[in-house]
């Protein structure tokens, strides 16, 4: 135990020491904030002068109309549109808006923009929205269409759950949308942790292989021991680089956010966001939020992150192992060995749709397949013997994952210049001592 | 007693066997050479000893225990193909490694220190391996190999790679753990070395042992009976016979070839009493290297 301690020390300390390490952990998330600050300031600050545009109205919609949008200033105008063109010359306008008769029984209408220059394409969809407004409001009175009517036709459509044995489980229209969205959520990091950490191990293992420093090491430890320390190690730096990427994005996040105000987001006017509508979507949602039973689907989302990361790193390590010293050679084992994952995360997908699929239930029954798809079926609150199922087999997996790996790896770390296939592979589960 | 004994100790892969029923006793104290060409069995036989590999079947015994999982804490090993963390500080590996031997990290750092002051380096502490020459690397590999005063040694190929400056070198230190009591065994197929260092050894061959023990006792027993003289004149005509016979005769030297009876003695005393002037008179023994080809020549045969 002592020594897998150390070894779990030296693969941690030498990667979180190492230069990549600190690069990663502590560029990439200002990388990504600063780019998103680079983007909203863009955004914001890249149509930033106030343009005024001229209107002419043929369609009389404008009465009453708001003379500013964001930095466009309107100006309603009785000149012609000759004059106008002189008025564009000399500076005095940055645009011409010509508003054509509305025709009620046509569903589009063309608004005429006289420039040199096209609008931006925020300030177009600014354009776009106050006019069709206006129009519809114009064509609503011309028809003698009364509103409240109109308001009523269309319809939301909801479906409410009334749960028929399970009464104390209070449920909503809104759970399986909220847990299937945190169901992959999770089963996308999970996805990600495994395959980024997994390869690592790969690379762990095959560079004590082609250092020649692997001899050494097994004349002190036992190759399972090894494996283990390199496993947990890796594992842990992976954790490490979660933990500080969480804290840093958060305090980035919030810092950004603080700096650049509302103006990251300048679609949403504050008005909309105090309004019942508003609120009326948002609330329901944190309300299903608090109403999942986090305090026993977390532990089990730890329990199935080291699950799924144990199984897939050791049968890394195996691969780690078989390869010679071109890693190259070893792409089509880490294909298969990619394969089940792959297929997981599609499940995954399938599985938010239809938590209840014999597809769905299987896969996250089964060990290769359940570490992704059980956490995203979990928030649907899937029955208690699924779970309990899918856990003993994935427990029961893990040590026989570890232990054939660990067949694997042994043989496999001595074996130089032989090209390893499965046949070979297979024969290498059998070798004695 | 002896350091490490073997009791019909065979390894097996797939249908290869490369360790044949070895039975072998190294006694204590001792350096003992293990030779043999490529693929003999020498590398299989080892990792067996380091516990790197388990033997199919026989026993194994150090130091008068069954192999356990405290040996090799007492054993030092280096490999043929060996090998370091590139990226990794030397200093930090070599704990790391010496650690791994069960040493505490302030026991381990104060012989590391010993061994980096008796050989001048201390300056490498915190360099990259990486940035060390082939021939410091060996050096470093060879402090790991021994910082935890191993009782036995294994040393394959030792000297691959290494200038005569630091062969000379290595080659010292192996003197002197051996005279603090080390054992040690030095695998090689270059026989000149193992002239130089070894007192006894084991030849092996095709998973087999085909020949054990004392180097002088080896080539006395392995001697063709020939000898190189060199005098005034020429060798007497009379003296040619069933006892002696010219083997060789050139300007300088001739060989001789003494029929089985006939020994040195029996010669010179011809020769002296003929009042021929001896210059030089040699035995001409017979080097490992050939007795190696010629004993592996055999046993392929």
């Amino acid at each position: 135990m002592n020594k897998i301690n150390l070894i779990i020390g030296r693969e941690y300390w030498t990667r979180v020491k190492s230069k990549t390490f600190l690069l990663t952990t502590f560029l990439a998330p200002i990388a990504i904030i600063a780019i998103y600050a680079v983007l909203g300031f863009l955004m914001t600050r890249g149509s930033d002068k106030t343009k005024t545009i001229a209107i002419i109205d043929n369609a009389e919609i404008t009465e009453g109309m708001d003379l500013k949008r964001n930095n466009l200033i309107f100006e309603l105008t009785a000149k012609s549109l000759a004059e106008l063109k002189e008025d564009y010359k000399n500076k005095e306008v940055a645009g011409i808006i010509e508003l054509p008769p509305v025709n009620t029984s046509e569903s589009s209408y063309n608004i005429i923009f006289h420039a040199d220059k096209t609008l931006a394409i925020d300030e177009e969809s600014s354009v776009r929205s106050i006019f069709r407004k206006r129009v519809r409001d114009y064509k609503v009175k011309a028809l003698g269409i009364d509103e409240s009517q109109l308001n009523l036709i269309d319809t939301d459509i909801n479906i409410e759950p009334e749960t028929i044995t399970e009464t104390e489980k209070e449920i909503s229209s809104l759970t399986s949308i909220v847990s299937s969205g945190v169901g992959i959520a999770v089963g996308f990091i999970l996805f990600f942790v495994i395959m980024i950490f997994g390869s690592q191990v790969m690379r762990g293992v095959n560079e004590e292989k082609i250092n020649r420093i692997i001899e050494v090491l097994i004349s002190s430890v036992k190759p399972l021991e090894l494996m283990i320390g390199k496993i947990m190690g890796i594992g842990l730096v992976g954790l490490t680089q979660f933990a500080i990427w969480t804290i840093l994005l958060t305090i980035l996040g919030a810092g950004s956010m603080a700096f650049f105000g509302i103006s990251t987001s300048p679609d949403i006017p504050t008005e909309v966001l105090a309004s019942n509508e508003f609120q009326s979507t948002i609330q329901p949602v944190l309300k299903e939020l608090l109403g999942i039973n986090w305090a026993i689907i977390i532990p089990l989302y730890i329990v199935y992150f080291f699950v799924g990361y144990l199984i897939y790193s050791s049968l890394f390590a195996a691969v780690g192992a078989a390869a010679g010293d071109d890693i190259n050679e070893a792409q089509s084992l880490t294909t298969i060995v990619m394969l089940p994952l792959m297929a997981a995360f599609y499940i995954a997908f399938a599985a938010t749709r239809a938590p209840e699929s014999t597809l769905a239930v299987w896969s996250s029954i089964f060990p290769l397949t359940a570490p992704v798809v059980m956490p995203v079926r979990l928030a649907t609150g899937p029955p208690a013997w699924q779970i309990i199922a899918s856990l003993v087999a994935c427990l029961l997996f893990v040590v026989f994952m570890i232990w054939l790996a660990s067949r694997i790896y042994r043989v496999g770390i001595l074996m130089y210049g032989k090209k390893a296939n499965f046949k070979e592979l297979g024969k290498w589960i059998f070798y004695k001592g | 007693m002896n350091i490490l004994s073997l009791r019909n100790v065979v390894k097996r892969y797939d249908k290869h066997t490369a360790v044949n029923n070895v039975s072998l006793d190294i006694p204590k104290g001792k350096i003992f050479g293990m030779l043999g060409p490529n693929g003999a069995g020498k590398t299989s036989l080892i990792r067996m000893i380091t516990s790197i590999t388990r033997a199919d079947q026989g026993e194994i015994y150090i130091d008068g225990d069954q192999l356990n999982d405290l040996h090799p804490m007492q054993i030092g090993y280096l490999p043929e193909e060996r090998g370091l963390y590139k990226k990794m500080k030397v200093g930090e590996q070599l704990l790391y490694l010496a650690r791994l031997k069960g040493l505490e990290r302030k026991a381990a750092k104060k012989k590391l220190d010993a061994w980096l002051e008796k050989w001048d380096i201390t300056s490498w502490w915190d360099k990259k391996v990486g940035e060390l020459s082939k021939g410091m690397q060996q050096k470093v590999q060879f402090i790991a190999c021994v910082v935890h005063d191993p009782k036995l040694m294994i040393l394959d190929e030792p000297f691959s790679g290494l200038d005569p400056i630091n062969t000379n070198l290595i080659k010292d230190e192996i003197h002197e753990m051996n005279k603090k009591g080390s054992s040690i065994i030095f695998s090689t197929h270059r026989m000149e070395q193992v002239e130089q260092i070894c007192e006894e050894i084991a030849l092996i061959n095709q998973g087999q042992i085909i020949l054990e023990g004392n180097v002088d006792e080896i080539k006395n027993n392995y001697k063709s009976n020939q000898y190189r003289l060199e005098f005034d004149g020429s060798f007497p005509s009379d003296m040619v016979g069933d006892s002696f016979q010219i083997i060789h005769d050139d300007a300088s030297s001739v060989v001789i070839q003494a029929s089985e009876g006939h020994d040195s003695n029996e010669l010179l005393r011809g020769l002296l009493d003929r009042n021929i002037t001896l210059r030089s008179f040699q035995e001409i023994l017979p080097s490992l290297n050939e007795i190696f080809i010629k004993k592996v020549g055999q046993s392929n045969e």
